[in-house]
């Protein structure tokens, strides 16, 4: 067992660990933050995306060991002030359906609008496309997505389209 | 998937890695960014006893100019790499390589080193690194030792690397100022690896083809440089007639792979079709 200290969403805590402990499970079960998913746990699906010291990655293929003295941010920390803008998108564009992937799909759109706070739709589709959705065909992800990027910059909201809600 | 016991070590420095590669013997294995060691280890196809993890040694992170060369350390991520304007200007097939892999997760946290040393079959980056005649730095406790790209990489899964080696530098020669330079890639729809990957690097004077550089991924068990298609292309004065004979010759003096993606006649037919679309790129 290895002892590490890691801060999840501000909150610092210190662990004795297996070394092969995936990080998501560390999350999942040893701090009961479930917003974060398994869904392949091949680092395809982005289900279990988290932010690892700002940067999104696949909490499926990092040891947990490996975040000895680092910073985590997960979907249960977005909310912390009311809901996220991110958040706010999604229900109001209907950015979800069955809604297993939209832990992953917030916590890497957090960081696409840190880095590029008007992404154009393309840039937007780049940026999720390690993040797999079954049900919504995508489009109300993108546009939940430009809902937040226009409510963040402080810009008129887009209206939302009538056929798709 | 959970990967068997491994005894965990941290490295803080490259001397540290190579003490504790030196001590721990044949057993271990070196962790960066994981995205090549964990889901073998989760596939059980790698066990190993102990893993050296070297992603907190800063002095393996970088991209810098030296002298002739640009460098890049062994830790540097995809993502970094893909955003490197310095290596955009001066080779820009790296950049395109490094954008060609994963996703923004993955590029976020895997690493140029760590893909090197596991040489999939299907990785980007070996096709723009034998194209960009690229040196690997390998050091040990005993030393240090600079292996060619070419020598680097020699079948599946496989490479020049000792059990005692770490690799700690990617060094590129800068090219001439004529020179242009592009990886262009088929993809298979879900993992995003090579199918067929073609990096082409030219320099041209006078309107001929000085120096002709084409290099392929995904198509054999080892990523190969073509010089069936350099040979072809270089002295000659680009035409479509011309870049069309030498991508033609693509692949001829390798054993193809084929799978259930992609038979061994259908790669073929996508490393000429690459071939040619990485040439017409750089000779547009």
């Amino acid at each position: 067992m290895k002892e590490i200290t890691v801060t999840v969403n501000g909150v610092e805590h210190t662990l004795e660990v297996d070394p092969r402990l995936l990080l998501v499970h560390l999350i999942r079960e040893n701090l009961s933050l479930t917003g974060t998913h398994i869904g392949c746990d091949t680092s395809n699906c982005g289900a279990c995306t988290i932010l690892l010291d700002g940067k999104s990655i696949k909490s499926c293929t990092v040891f947990a060991v490996q975040v000895n003295g680092k910073n985590i941010a997960t979907v249960e920390g977005l909310a912390a002030d009311g809901l996220h803008p991110l958040q706010e998108g999604f229900k109001e564009t209907h950015g979800l359906h069955c809604g297993f992937c939209t832990p992953g799909m917030l916590m890497r759109a957090v960081e696409l609008l840190e880095k590029n706070p008007n992404p154009t739709e393309e840039e937007i589709r780049w940026g999720i496309s390690g993040n797999l959705c079954r049900c919504t065909g995508y489009n109300n992800i993108v546009r939940a997505i430009q809902y937040a990027a226009a409510k963040m910059r402080g810009d008129e909201l887009p209206v939302t389209d009538p056929e798709f809600v | 998937m959970i990967p068997s016991e491994f005894e965990y070590c941290r490295a803080g420095s490259v001397e540290e890695a190579l003490d504790l590669l030196a001590q721990k013997g044949p057993d271990a294995k070196i962790l960066a960014g994981g995205h090549s060691l964990l889901p073998a280890m989760k596939l059980r196809l790698n066990s190993p006893g102990a893993v050296i993890d070297i992603s907190g040694i800063g002095e393996l992170s970088y991209i810098k100019e030296e002298g002739s060369h640009l460098v890049i350390g062994a830790c540097t991520t995809h993502g970094d790499i893909a955003k490197s304007t310095l290596l955009s200007e001066k080779i820009p097939m790296i950049v395109e390589a490094a954008a060609e892999i994963g996703d923004v997760q993955v590029r976020n946290k895997g690493t140029i080193g760590g893909s090197l040393a596991h040489a999939d079959p299907a990785a980007d980056w070996p096709a723009s690194l034998l194209a960009g005649e690229a040196e690997i730095v390998l050091a040990s406790s005993s030393g240090e030792r600079t292996v060619a790209a070419v020598d680097f990489f020699q079948g599946l899964f496989t490479t020049d690397l000792g059990e005692n080696e770490l690799i700690t530098e990617i060094r590129l020669p800068i090219p001439d100022a004529y020179t242009k330079s592009t990886y262009v890639k088929f993809e298979q729809p879900a993992s995003r690896f090579a199918i067929v990957g073609c990096a082409a690097s030219i320099t041209r004077s006078n309107g001929s083809c000085d120096k002709v550089r084409v290099a392929f991924t995904g198509v054999s068990s080892t990523p190969f440089r073509d010089q069936a298609v350099e040979q072809a292309l270089e002295g000659q004065a680009p035409s479509d007639d011309n870049i069309e004979a030498a991508a033609e010759k693509a692949a001829m003096s390798v054993e193809v792979m084929g799978d259930h993606f992609a038979s061994q006649e259908y790669r073929k037919h996508l490393a000429k079709v690459y071939a040619r679309r990485a040439l017409q790129a750089v000779l547009s």
